[in-house]
């Protein structure tokens, strides 16, 4: 097959070596595969770091690659991206706090985890999973990149508002919590999205004259409050237990959680269909991650238990993450859309690098391309080598006692709330966020369906409005070809599913909980 | 944790709270509601106009809070407490400064307050010896800075300090 | 310095930077602290990348002592980044770049700021606005797709509201009779992957923006709204270079229009600060990277300062008036 050949040609590329002026010898070394380790090292202390996100760290780093050839500059920011995925985790697990968006849902298993002790466990699946949802959608791209950058162009408004419905129906249903604090944790997450600027008529709505609302809020600026402050705070009342926890030291409990990892190889698999899919239609990563853990929760035997410390709540959203946040650069390279936010960014460096992404990119710099891919293989690999040592030191880090880690975790949020949109007003409102988060998780509203509300609100609204503009009003354009109705039936389906399911064990007499 | 583990103790009652918040949910609604009607809720010929999602969106948050706030209204169950005073005395303890942090980075920006609330928490909430709250909270800023204004070019809020040193 | 610390903390910083950069009499001014350019929309889109390009050629030519900083603050359609640019008062350390919404924002909400609260220090570059169709359609020309607009349910793809796209949009509609329902999106990017998708009938995209497509052989443009043709000769798509896409005036569509891509500064700055901008974006312009990135995009290279820049500004302010007084964009006052 021509893409092999092309591949391995991109794998001789990469770790070429060439020869350097170093401290006045001239030695071969090889280029790429250095840029590489120092890309994935930086993009996890970029992932690690509050506030410095995947695409703010390509971003800021952008200008010091222009000096590079275009090959070499992309390996460096895309490792950038990959390290930056792997750290987003480590937050998430460790104290709660979620360092990417899409690292949201694996808070809601991977930290009570870290409580139990669990801190390498969940380490080590987050980061295996990242790698396998990655893996696959590499092979996915260098298999299948022409045909399903095609797919990719069928998806207007009413196909990406089906996307996203059916994303927020697979993943709402049944929880411990009543039914209408869920109802309105969920509500409070949609009114929180619309405040801003509108973007179809581009006025202003919900602001009341206050400017520093006109950015509207941004869901981490919430997330950061209700999950790292109202946790920290939360802690102080049960009075400094974080001290001490028992974290395992030792290499073992890798290869210990591989063997239990093999076992959910048909949960990974299915992670990986549904976040290539996500990254591809571009409705990017964080849907995709809520998508796979609320259909994981669903079919898993272990559902009811998720939230207390379940792995597959951890597999489940980090799979889909990478799956689909790789599958992203897909549409990026053959279309010029970009599928995420450091998508954007890439894009924007691949036109000052005199490189024209779309359907061309891939006859005219083939070098370019494949280099590109086989920096994505390699970097992956060496990405999870390098986390997985890491392990035992980072599950350390949970030994520090509580006195010091709290305040430092308390400037971390500031800060990432700060340079969300470098605004003082959102460091206010993180705490307000905070204070509030602490209230509600008291009082049994549940926190997840108010971030994905958030996440998905503004952008399922502006796909649904966009639709209709184009239907000239008429709601026939969400069924009217096969691919719109196939998924707003299975939005339905998945929707009703959990009521169909409630009501039938109603039926029977038993506790709906047990239903799921 | 709920405080239902020790009815003895002293404390707010889990119901006065959830009423509390159920109500502060509901002037949340009617404010979105209120905002919606100015930006518009009709449907022009085109689709829903701006205010047409937050208003619906704004009546479901209000028919939930009056929901859940009847509910606890005919909850008789007054013992359970929301927490211990002594409790609530601990999150205070770290919510209050946190307030006063978050206000001081306007004025000092954020690398002089990070430094006085982790010396803050070091010798008066939890008790490190004065060394080793020094080392802490001079070197975490002082890293931040080079991280983040340096190698990163992030510029974050500055106060008198790094303005009379020169950034 | 010890009689400024008894004022207000602003004037002591403004005060510092002047006692610091030297006697401003004598010597050039430069800056002292890491300069700050905020763009007034997201990462990705043409400004940011154009902000992002500077930052580049001058910490790779080494043409400023400081390091620039690139900030996106893009909420309220600019408004915030705006916003922040006027409330910084005096300060030299701070540039914004300008897309239209520098016009279009203030008068489509009551977000209070002009471009008269800042200071303006040059026009960099004008983009320009293509007329684009899916290469699959029978139009070859200009007449033949306005001929069929006439039919009516035309959609037009274009990036915000009451922005840059929809006022073209607007003009189009009112110089040829015709009209179109404007589907407002995110970016430029997936506005023009919505034409190729055929889920919309034209676009207005940036030459940049859409590039791709037409090399392609996805896309093909029908005119260029300025008021003449293009003036790259490179061959871009197959044997046809930028130069070979007439104007639309040309064509009987008599509209042009093209965007500002220029830097302004907070009010309250000196002349002689102004003057250091200046001569950095004049080494800017010199660059090789600089052209490179004027050719890929097809810009307009027009280069404005001082008064000529001001006066620019200003008509285009009263045009952006008019043409949004006449589509119904204004904010109502409430």
């Amino acid at each position: 097959m021509e893409e092999i050949g092309n591949l391995f040609h991109g794998f001789a590329t990469v770790l070429a070596f060439r020869d350097m002026n170093i401290f006045g010898v001239t030695m071969a070394i090889p280029f790429n595969v250095i840029l590489m380790v120092i890309g994935i090292v930086l993009g996890i202390i970029i992932g690690i770091l509050p506030g410095l996100g995947g695409a703010n760290g390509v971003a800021i780093l952008l200008p010091l690659t222009f000096s590079m050839q275009p090959t070499s500059a992309i390996i460096l920011l895309s490792c950038i991206y990959w390290g930056a995925l792997f750290g987003g985790a480590i937050t998430s697990i460790l104290f709660n706090i979620p360092g990417e968006p899409w690292s949201v849902a694996t808070t809601f298993d991977g930290y009570p985890m870290a409580q139990q002790g669990r801190a390498g466990e969940a380490l080590t699946a987050a980061f295996t999973s990242s790698f396998v949802g990655a893996l696959f959608a590499i092979i996915l791209i260098t298999l299948l990149a022409p045909l399903v950058a095609g797919f990719a162009l069928r998806f207007g408004a009413a196909e990406k508002f089906a996307v996203y419905f059916l994303a927020f129906c697979s993943f709402v249903g049944l929880s411990k919590e009543p039914p209408f604090k869920t109802l309105a944790a969920m509500m409070i997450g949609f009114a929180l999205a619309t405040i801003g600027t509108d973007q179809i008529t581009g006025q202003l709505r919900l602001t009341f004259g206050f400017t520093e609302l006109i950015a509207g809020f941004d869901f981490l600026i919430a997330v950061i409050g209700l999950f790292g402050i109202g946790e920290i705070l939360l802690t102080m009342e049960e009075g400094l237990s974080f001290k001490g926890r028992d974290a395992k030291m030792n290499m073992k409990v890798v290869v210990q959680t591989w063997g239990k990892l093999v076992k959910y190889w048909w949960l990974s698999l299915r992670s990986c269909i549904i976040g290539c899919w996500m990254g591809i239609t571009p409705a990017g990563a964080t849907p995709a991650s809520f998508m796979s853990y609320g259909i994981a929760k669903r079919i898993s035997k272990n559902g009811k238990n998720f939230g207390n410390g379940e792995i597959e709540g951890v597999v489940a959203p980090e799979t889909a993450a990478h799956a689909a946040g790789t599958s992203a650069l897909l549409p990026m390279l053959a279309l010029g859309v970009p599928g995420s936010p450091t998508a954007a960014v890439l894009l924007g460096g691949l036109l000052i690098w005199n490189l024209q992404p779309g359907p061309m990119l891939f006859v005219e710099n083939k070098e370019f391309v494949w280099g590109l891919i086989a920096s994505m293989y390699l970097g992956n690999v060496v990405g999870l080598i390098i986390v997985l040592t890491c392990v035992p030191l980072l599950a350390s880090i949970l030994r520090i006692p509580f006195g010091i880690i709290a305040p430092v975790i308390l400037v971390f949020c500031a800060i990432g709330a700060y340079t969300v949109h470098n605004n003082f007003f959102d460091v206010i409102m993180m705490y307000v966020f905070g204070i509030l988060g602490y209230v509600l998780k008291k009082c049994q509203y549940p926190m997840a369906p108010l971030v994905l509300a958030m996440v998905l609100g503004d952008r399922a609204e502006e796909a649904f409005r966009q639709a209709l503009i184009t239907s000239e009003g008429s709601f026939g354009v969400f069924f009217e070809n096969g691919l719109v109705s196939t998924i707003m039936t299975l939005g339905l389906i998945a929707l009703f599913w959990s009521v169909i399911s409630a009501g039938i064990s109603r039926i029977r007499g038993s506790a709906p909980a047990t239903a799921a | 944790m709920s405080g239902d583990r020790n009815s003895a103790a002293k404390g707010p009652s889990q119901r006065s709270v959830e009423i509390g918040l159920a109500l502060l949910i509901l002037v949340f609604g009617l404010i979105i509601i209120g905002g919606a009607l100015k930006a518009g809720i009709g449907w022009s010929f085109d689709g829903p106009k701006a205010g047409f999602f937050p208003f619906y969106v704004g009546l479901l948050v209000i028919a939930a809070a009056l929901i859940t706030l009847f509910n606890e209204w005919s909850n008789k169950e007054t013992k359970k407490i929301f927490a211990e005073w002594d409790q609530l005395k601990q999150v205070l303890s770290v919510a209050a400064p946190t307030l006063v942090y978050v206000i001081a980075i306007a004025f000092l920006g954020i690398y002089v307050s990070s430094a006085i609330l982790i010396a803050y928490f070091m010798t008066v909430i939890s008790s490190f010896s004065v060394v080793r709250t020094a080392l802490v909270a001079i070197l975490v800023p002082l890293i931040t800075f080079f991280v983040f204004e340096k190698w990163f070019l992030v510029a974050l809020p500055k106060g008198p300090l790094e303005t009379f040193l020169g950034y | 310095m010890i009689q400024s610390k008894s004022t207000s903390f602003y004037v002591a910083a403004a005060a510092l930077g002047v006692a610091l950069s030297g006697t401003p009499a004598l010597a050039q001014w430069e800056p002292q602290r890491p300069v700050e350019i905020i763009v007034p929309a997201g990462t990705g889109g043409g400004a940011d990348q154009m902000a992002r390009a500077i930052q580049g050629i001058v910490a790779k030519h080494n043409l400023m002592k400081q390091p620039l900083v690139v900030i996106n603050k893009a909420g309220g359609a600019g408004g915030e980044g705006f916003l922040d640019v006027k409330d910084s008062k005096g300060n030299p350390h701070k540039l914004v770049i300008t897309l239209s919404n520098l016009f279009t924002t203030p008068l489509a909400t009551d977000i209070p700021f002009n471009w008269k609260d800042l200071t303006p220090v040059a026009m960099l570059a004008l983009d320009e606005f293509v007329l684009w169709v899916n290469a699959e359609k029978p139009y070859k020309n200009v007449k033949d797709f306005l001929d069929a607009a006439k039919k009516g349910g035309f959609k037009m793809a274009g990036t915000g509201s009451r922005q840059e796209d929809q006022i073209i949009t607007v003009a189009i509609e009112k110089a040829a009779g015709v009209k179109f329902t404007y589907v407002p999106y995110r970016g430029g990017g997936e506005v023009a992957v919505q034409l190729v998708g055929n889920h919309v009938d034209s676009t207005v995209n940036n030459p940049i923006e859409a590039v791709a497509h037409w090399r392609g052989g996805k896309l093909k443009p029908l005119c260029v709204f300025d008021g003449k043709p293009l003036p790259y000769n490179d061959k871009i798509a197959g044997d046809k270079p930028w130069s070979s896409i007439p104007t639309c005036k040309s064509q009987g569509l008599d509209v042009e229009y093209v965007m500002l891509r220029g830097f302004f500064m907070p009010a309250g700055v000196t002349p002689d600060q102004v003057k250091f901008y200046v001569d950095l974006f004049r080494k800017v312009r010199e660059t090789q990277e600089w052209k490179d990135l004027m050719s890929n995009g097809a810009f307009n290279t027009t280069f404005m300062i001082g008064d000529e820049y001001k006066a620019w500004v200003a008509k285009e302010e009263k045009r952006h008036y008019e043409l949004m007084k006449d589509a119904g964009f204004l904010a109502k006052k409430s």
